[in-house]
């Protein structure tokens, strides 16, 4: 493992050196943009892998027509949040480690969720504390990984989604991303080009949605009753689609949603939004759920 | 005070299910939140001066022994008896001992966690010597067979206006009253006499100030006045962590606690107090004493914890804390609840008696967002988390669950067809449905809500599939 590791880090660092001095500028506009030449690996992340496979595809449109080449590896498991949240920094290292074997060639990561990319950045570069090297190294890949919203408009420079949307959405900005990225005005940003959507703010929506990982099942009735007021926040803006941009909060606000007798409330992640009709054209809709 | 922390599952239950508790919460979430959010914007630059505040406690914490050393000469220079308890049992017990050498026979008190702590009451009935809490939301708690507190600032903010008017009714043998300003009105007729009566006041300590010797008080009812400045003696009860070297710190940390705490720009009280009455003075203690009380706090030091050390107890962790917004503190079963609690009190008491608390978390991190001293709470509750992983704490399912899914996660191929079995599974199960009512061995999930039914294959397969079918991964 550790060989490997060192292998592709010389093959980086070749790399990165080089393409220091055309580093993308902000604010470009897509299609003809150096990100073009740039390699973006998507991490789909292991939530967005089995419950919702459109939010990758989503992804992957979304970082197409801001001009990026994308590339997905596939043995890619899970950024270790879990294990880390848990207590076990052991299990949170390996993952870190086998993380960074599998994208340190890449340009830029781009993570579907908030926590996920809070995770790598936010959290990767402590656990090798006690090693300088590596220290060094997660830090340079994880300064190279963005959140969805995030990088489209701050390293893409994306004005304008390429989808359409009709109607209104509320928008929850889930922790992770709003607190350990600042993820906020970005996915606003993105939304409010979308010409037919009109995004009606619920009373707060930074509040905590109750979800917390293993929160979740450890303290259910609390978790329960934490998402209970955020429903009730997103019932009150009177519209039928709440949008963030993270699938673990999406999957318990969803769950606790239709638990509690609503069935019209959409929960949507923002990537399927922006990508609008293009995602109903693709058919990759509940419907194509029972196959295979 | 006894640790009820180990039945913070049960007791979160009950706080659940109690609509009267749930309603009388909700004010967290709408007037104190709110309240500090504006008491902020007043200040030119919230940040500089949480980032100066934050500097000054450091700087008082990085030479702890130096600056409580010099609070001891300045106080003692001033007339002060400086005292030093280990555990909050001994602090009870000085004060126990000055009460006895003052032939005290009454004790008013002004708010005082480190009291709670110590349970102070207690030891002074046991020795026959009557404590009269005079801050309004403790005398409430007192009469009401000495409930403990569910916040360190607002103690009674579980109750309502009713629960007090009922409970005033029956122990002052009066009339229900249902106007605040009477029910008050009729709580300080109560405590008046015992005002004048009391031999000896117990109060808190906000903060100790070095180069002057004195105690800082931030209060908004002016009973602390009654209790510091009335009596023959005045005793206060701190921790040794409350130190700060100059007035000029207290200054820069006064701007921060009042809001952080209530949304106000300074506490309707903020008192001074160093030293004893001098010659021709009118008022003051004939004798002040300090305590400072170590209590867990010096095993912090040059630890993982030692942030936890800059706390300046103004509470708003707990306000902006989505799981004490639905449990409230008594859940938390100790002296400090919410966030800030659930550093401590494992600290303070052993992690083993406080498995729950570092784990009832969502760490979604607004703690730490508002906490005026930026303590890292979040990375604090998981450091605990990591405790008690590594001394192997948590339940055997838990443990072996995490086994497995480590197990897996390492082992990219094996993930990915378990990934595809489980989705597999789960799209059979629920047939038609997009929603799965009971799933087995996820109870803990569906007994509260629905599990969404995977949409489709796993991406990883999907993906796979288009590119080797040569189509779009559209």
């Amino acid at each position: 493992m550790e060989q490997r590791i060192n292998q592709t880090d010389t093959a980086s660092t070749a790399q990165s050196g080089a393409r220091r001095s055309n580093e993308p500028t902000l604010g470009l506009e897509s299609t003809t943009s150096p990100l073009a030449s740039l390699r973006v690996a998507l991490f789909y992340t292991c939530l967005v892998d089995m419950m919702r496979p459109e939010i990758a595809f989503a992804s992957v449109r979304l970082l197409e027509d801001a001009g990026c080449k994308v590339e997905v590896p596939l043995a890619q498991t899970c950024c270790g949040q879990p294990g880390f949240n848990a207590g076990d920094q052991h299990v949170a290292r390996d993952l870190a480690l086998q993380w960074l074997g599998m994208f340190e060639s890449f340009d830029y990561v781009v993570v579907p969720s908030g926590s996920c990319a809070g995770m790598v950045r936010k959290h990767y570069s402590e656990l090798f504390r006690h090693d300088p090297d590596l220290r060094v190294r997660m830090q340079r890949l994880t300064e190279r990984t963005w959140e969805l919203s995030s990088f489209l408009v701050d390293v893409c420079g994306m004005q304008k989604p390429p989808g359409n949307f009709r109607g209104e959405i509320t928008y929850h900005d889930a922790c992770s991303g709003l607190r350990e990225l600042g993820v906020q005005a970005q996915p606003r940003q993105l939304l409010n080009h979308m010409p037919d959507l009109t995004i009606k703010e619920m009373q707060d929506s930074r509040a905590c949605c109750g979800f917390g990982g293993s929160f979740s099942v450890k303290y259910g009735a609390i978790s329960a009753s934490i998402a209970d007021e955020k429903i009730a926040q997103i019932q009150q803006t009177g519209t039928k689609c709440v949008v963030m941009g993270d699938l673990g909060c999406m999957l318990h606000l969803e769950g606790r949603l239709r638990r509690c007798g609503d069935e019209q409330t959409r929960v949507m992640h923002v990537a399927e939004v922006l990508v609008g009709d293009y995602q109903q054209a693709a058919g990759t809709t509940a419907a194509s759920r029972g196959e295979g | 005070m006894q640790v009820q922390s180990m039945h913070f599952k049960a007791r979160s239950g009950q706080k659940l299910a109690d609509q009267r508790l749930q309603a009388n919460l909700r004010k967290l979430s709408t007037k104190w939140v709110a309240g500090r959010a504006a008491a902020i914007a007043e200040l030119d630059d919230f940040e500089a001066t949480r980032d100066d505040a934050v500097q000054r406690r450091s700087r008082a914490l990085a030479n702890l022994d130096i600056w409580l050393e010099r609070f001891e000469q300045e106080a003692t220079r001033r007339g002060t008896t400086v005292l030093w308890a280990e555990t909050p049992a001994e602090a009870s017990k000085l004060v126990v001992a000055i009460a006895r050498r003052h032939q005290v026979r009454k004790v008013t008190k002004s708010k005082s966690m480190v009291s709670e702590e110590m349970a102070l009451n207690r030891a002074l009935e046991a020795a026959g010597i009557q404590p009269v809490e005079t801050d309004l939301g403790e005398y409430i708690l007192q009469i009401n067979n000495n409930e403990p507190p569910s916040h360190i600032v607002a103690p009674v903010l579980h109750k309502d206006k009713d629960e007090v008017s009922d409970l005033f009714a029956k122990v002052h043998q009066k009339p229900r009253l249902t106007e605040v300003n009477q029910m008050t009105r009729e709580a300080r007729e109560v405590l008046r006499p015992h005002f004048l009566s009391a031999d000896m006041g117990v109060s808190g300590g906000n903060f100790v100030i070095a180069e002057t010797g004195s105690v800082a008080l931030f209060t908004n009812e002016g009973n602390e006045g009654m209790c510091t400045i009335v009596p023959r003696v005045h005793v206060a009860v701190t921790g040794i962590e409350k130190v700060l070297p100059t007035l000029e710190d207290l200054a820069m940390v006064a701007r921060l606690l009042p809001r952080s705490a209530t949304g106000q720009s300074i506490s309707n009280y903020f008192s001074i107090l160093t030293g004893t009455r001098a010659a021709g003075e009118l008022d003051g203690p004939e004798h002040h004493y300090v305590i400072l009380v170590d209590g867990g706090r010096s095993g912090l030091i040059g630890g993982d914890f030692e942030a936890m050390l800059r706390c300046i107890r103004c509470g708003a962790c707990m306000n902006h804390c989505p799981v004490y917004q639905k449990v409230g503190g008594h859940a938390y079963g100790w002296v400090y609840p919410g966030p800030m609690g659930s550093v401590l009190t494992p600290a303070y008491v052993g992690v083993e008696k406080t498995l729950d608390l570092p784990q009832a978390a969502t760490l979604c991190g607004e703690c730490h967002v508002v906490c005026p001293m930026k303590i890292p709470l979040p990375d604090l509750l998981r450091k605990l988390r990591e405790r008690q992983f590594e001394r192997g704490l948590r339940p055997l399912g838990e443990r072996l669950g995490l086994a497995a899914w480590g197990f897996l996660a390492r082992r990219p191929s094996l993930y990915r067809l378990s990934t595809r079995a489980a989705s597999q599974v789960l799209r059979w199960y629920a047939g038609a449905k997009a929603h799965l009512r009971h799933v087995p061995g996820a109870g803990a999930w569906t007994e509260h809500r629905d599990l969404p039914a995977p949409r489709g294959k796993p991406f990883s397969v999907q993906w796979a599939q288009r590119k080797s079918t040569g189509h779009s991964p559209r």
